[in-house]
This record gives C-alpha cells, sequence and structure tokens, in this order.
C-alpha cells in the first residue's frame, strides 16, 4: 500500500486527494495548520461583505472526506527528512511517506512598519483573520487600508459594508498600475468615492501610534497624521518556502517543478501557490495566485504521484473578479512594471498578467461598460473587461484558443465601430468553426 | 391590469426557462457557494459547479438565482431540447 502524504488543506491538496483516490487501496495522510481545513479563500471576500456566513465557506463536509478516505492530521509540517522519506510535524512527531505533495500556499507578506503589532492592525490570509476584521469592525469608526490588488479592495468594500469610514492609501497615482491602464484605475477608483471612500495617492505609511495597544493614528512620510482606530493591509504574498528550502529543494520564488509537477526530488511533487510553474507564453517559470490553477495543478500532480504520466501546460490565465462592485474580467497579457502597493505578486494575480510584449491596444467604454483588447500579430493576447460580461466566455475561448483574428484586426484597430460588437460577430463566426470554442 | 400583467409575465418566464438548465464553467469558479447558499429550494449547486455538471435535478425551479448571485459569472443557462420536442 502506497502512502501519500499531502502538506496543506487548501483546493490544490483537496484535488490531488481526489484524484490519487482512484487508487482504492492508497492511503491518503493531509497534513494542515488552517484550523479551519479547507474552504473558499475567495469567498472570505464575500464573507466581509456579509454576502455570505462563515458555516457556508465549506465546500466539502465531513462526509466528502470520510468519502474520499482521507486521514486528516492538524498540524505545522516543520521538516521533510528527504533521505528517510519522513515529515515532521510539530506535536505529532514523524511521519512516513511514499510521495509527497508540497501544496503548502502562500501567506500575506507582514508589515513591517512601527506599530504594525498594535491590535487593530491585521491582513486577509485566513478564515481567522475574516473573524478577526469582523470583531475589530464592530468597534472601529474609521479604518485606513493599505495595498493593492484585489485582496486590498476586498477590505476596502468589506469595511465599508460594514458601516466603516475607510480611507484607502496608494502608494502611486493610481490603483492597480501595472495590469490595468488608467481608465480603468479611474472607474474602480471613482466608484470606491461613490462609496465614501477616501483615497490618498502618493501615500507612503510610515507609524502607527497607538496608546494601551489600541491605534489612534497613522503618520504618512510627507507628515500628515491620519486618525484612525483600525488598519487593514494586503500589500502582497509569498510562497511558504520554508520546507523546501530546509529540504534543499530546487526554487526561486516558488518550489520549481517540472511539467509533471516534480521538485528535483523524483518523489515530492509541489502545486498550487507554493509551485513556481513553467510559462510557454512566456518563456519562463511564473508564479499564478489563482484557484482554478491550483486546483488543476493539484490534481494533475496526484495523478502523477499515484503512476500517472500527465503534462501539466500552463494556460492562459484569468480572473473573474469584482473591483469595487464592478465585475471585472482579466484574461492574458494586460500590463507590465510594477506595482508600487504590491510586493511581488498578490493574490488573484499572475505573473503572466504583466508580461506584456510590444503589442497595440484598443479599447471602447460605454459608462462603466467598458472592453480593452491587447491585439498581437494575428491573435488577441489579452483582454480587460469590466461591467457587462456577455463577452467573458467569448474572450476567454478565443484568446485561450490562440483564434486567428487577423480578418478583423485592422478594424479593431481603427476603432470607427465599436469593437464589442466587431467581436461579437467575429466570434459567433469562429463558433461555428472551432470545435474549441 | 398590474395583476393580470404580473401573472402573465410569471407565466413567460415559466414557459421560457423550462427547457433550459442551468450549467457551470468550472474554471471560472472559486467554490464560494454563494450559489448554493442562494438557492430558494437548497439544491447544492456548488457541488455541481465542482464536479463541472450541468444541475440536473427535477426540483431546480430555473429561477436564475445562482446565476445571478455568482460574482464569477460561473453559471449560466443552457437551452435543452427537451421540450422543444414535445411542442412540435
Amino acid at each position: 500500500m502506497t502512502r501519500y502524504v499531502i502538506l496543506g488543506t487548501g483546493v490544490a491538496g483537496v484535488a490531488a486527494a481526489e484524484a490519487i483516490r482512484v487508487d482504492a487501496s492508497a492511503e491518503i495522510i493531509m497534513v494542515g495548520d488552517d484550523p479551519h481545513g479547507y474552504y473558499s479563500r475567495p469567498g472570505l471576500a464575500y464573507y466581509l461583505t456579509g454576502e455570505m456566513l462563515e458555516k457556508h465557506l465549506f465546500p466539502f463536509n465531513t462526509k466528502d472526506f470520510a468519502q474520499l478516505k482521507v486521514r486528516y492530521v492538524r498540524g505545522h509540517a516543520k521538516q521533510i527528512l528527504r533521505e528517510t522519506h519522513q515529515v515532521e510535524i510539530e506535536g505529532a512527531g514523524l511521519l512516513h511517506y511514499d510521495k509527497l505533495l508540497i501544496a503548502v500556499g502562500a501567506q500575506a507578506l507582514r508589515l513591517s512598519i512601527p506599530g504594525a503589532e498594535l491590535e487593530g492592525v491585521a491582513k486577509l490570509d485566513s478564515m481567522e483573520d475574516a473573524r478577526r476584521i469582523l470583531q475589530l469592525a464592530k468597534k472601529a469608526r474609521r479604518a485606513i487600508v493599505i495595498g493593492g490588488g484585489i485582496t486590498a479592495l476586498e477590505l476596502v468594500e468589506g469595511l465599508v459594508s460594514r458601516n466603516v469610514k475607510v480611507t484607502y492609501l496608494l502608494r502611486g497615482d493610481r490603483y492597480w498600475n501595472n495590469v490595468l491602464d488608467e481608465h480603468e484605475s479611474r472607474i474602480i477608483e471613482g466608484r470606491l468615492k461613490e462609496e465614501g471612500v477616501e483615497l490618498i495617492f502618493h501615500a507612503e505609511a510610515l507609524e502607527i501610534s497607538g496608546r494601551k495597544g489600541h491605534i489612534e493614528a497613522l503618520r504618512l512620510l510627507d507628515g500628515r497624521t491620519l486618525k484612525c482606530d483600525f488598519v487593514a493591509y494586503a500589500i502582497g504574498i509569498q510562497p511558504r518556502l520554508e520546507l523546501a528550502q530546509n529540504a534543499a529543494l530546487a526554487m526561486d520564488r516558488g518550489i520549481l517543478v517540472n511539467e509533471f509537477l516534480q521538485t528535483n526530488d523524483a518523489d515530492i511533487y509541489a502545486a498550487g501557490d507554493v509551485a513556481q510553474i513553467y510559462d510557454p507564453l512566456s518563456g519562463r517559470s511564473v508564479l499564478d495566485s489563482l484557484w482554478g490553477p491550483a486546483r488543476l495543478q493539484g490534481f494533475v500532480a496526484g495523478k502523477n504521484m499515484s503512476g500517472g504520466r500527465h503534462a501539466y501546460i500552463k494556460a492562459v490565465p484569468f480572473n473573474v473578479t469584482r473591483l469595487a462592485g464592478l465585475t471585472t474580467t482579466i484574461i492574458g497579457t494586460v500590463g507590465r512594471g510594477r506595482d508600487e502597493d504590491i510586493v511581488g505578486i498578490a493574490r488573484g494575480d499572475s505573473e503572466t498578467f504583466r508580461a506584456l510584449p510590444e503589442a497595440l491596444e484598443t479599447e471602447s467604454n460605454f459608462d462603466v461598460n467598458h472592453l480593452r483588447l491587447v491585439v498581437g500579430q494575428k491573435t488577441l493576447l489579452g483582454a480587460v473587461l469590466m461591467g457587462d460580461q456577455s463577452l467573458s466566455v467569448p474572450l476567454q475561448k478565443m484568446i485561450i484558443a490562440s483564434a486567428d483574428i487577423s480578418s478583423i484586426r485592422p478594424t479593431l484597430l481603427e476603432g470607427k465601430q465599436p469593437i464589442a460588437d466587431v467581436l461579437i460577430r467575429f466570434w459567433q463566426e469562429w463558433r461555428q468553426h472551432d470545435s474549441r470554442a | 391590469m398590474p395583476i393580470f400583467d404580473f401573472l402573465r409575465a410569471e407565466s413567460n418566464r415559466h414557459t421560457a426557462s423550462s427547457a433550459g438548465q442551468v450549467v457551470p464553467d468550472s474554471a471560472r469558479c472559486v467554490q464560494c457557494g454563494i450559489c448554493t447558499y442562494n438557492c430558494p429550494i437548497g439544491i447544492d449547486v456548488r457541488r455541481y459547479a465542482w464536479a463541472g455538471e450541468a444541475v440536473v435535478n427535477s426540483r431546480c425551479l430555473t429561477c436564475g438565482e445562482c446565476i445571478a448571485r455568482c460574482p464569477r459569472g460561473v453559471l449560466r443557462f443552457e437551452q435543452t431540447d427537451l421540450f422543444v420536442e414535445t411542442a412540435r
């Protein structure tokens, strides 16, 4: 009987367990230190706004895990002993493995300014964090949110819906500048202002001050002092690399894996936010922090751990999310450069989003319905779609399939006709003739 | 007249929606469960989305609540031919 040990209880780990379970005799053990086990991390945003109750964020119940015949060990994996095929679990001793999956995800980077340790400073990384934010929000009157990307807006929106007055600090001159273009940033910022959020640009938090452990104010680099009683931040995430580092596995920004999701140790695999994966689009190994790819990677790793030989081909990344209440689809390469509000990568983010080659762009706007296309020589390389989502699925399919758009390229770039209409007509034609539609 | 209009709208809605089913696109789903939470008759729509299967449940009203509430455009109606045949 082969023993499979999965480190991490996120979606990659669960998907791997499902893939391994095809072998009825396999012994599967999941190890995790999150007291809540497997839940929808992206769903925490809707828990904060009050659209969801905590108990509904768990996709699997105990019966599901029993059916999968997964043994769950709660504890922190301290180190991997490759020579003896063992994992040391804090408080639970040594655990033997035949095949091991590292799917421990990524963790929020900590704010490192003075005062960051005060009660009333929060990040949004886990269910525990979300609970704490809701607890703090009950008493808070004025909150400051620091950071960028999707998570920072989730914090802003969560707090606004809990009737907390929010000031949102941005280091640069606009929101998410390496994925969104200026027009798109302004759409989001405008909507935040409508919700009563105060935005301060070129704001660098210097210090949080308080008394008896409670926050009283936040001081900016330019000398201004902002009164507040709550500070929430999302300044990026970092793959949890301690285990791989101590076990001397090959790594860069994440754990490096081959197309079979195998590390440089043939019995150890990695999947999800912790893994750094070869991207045929950009020709380099990149980090994604997306739920869909994490699930697929976990599944492929599980298949390969249990005797399969399936290559994981990293697809064009896409994310559908809500930014300031506006449904937004981001597909492929749409931006470049660095976002001052994020260190490295954020949740819901892909490094591929920012690998924009020299390409032409075209866009159209109708009030809040916005579409931007990144147009390559023969194909669409990326798109940002805000508001009306009728084009979301067509764009996803055409970009992933590298549909040849030569016939409409001049019309798209000319900009005389509404590009959404041109695209819909093309899509209707294309889907008739292409099996990938 | 308003009441009559209201009833007519209701009956239209049922006729229109009964020939369809809710279909997920799993690649977009993050298992948040908003669909399941908002289903008026308690169908675990999220489970279908995980499995990538159409919501084949005889109790489904095809009311569209799950489709409208999903924040990521995972769910859509797909027309089925089921009733087209009998209508002919």
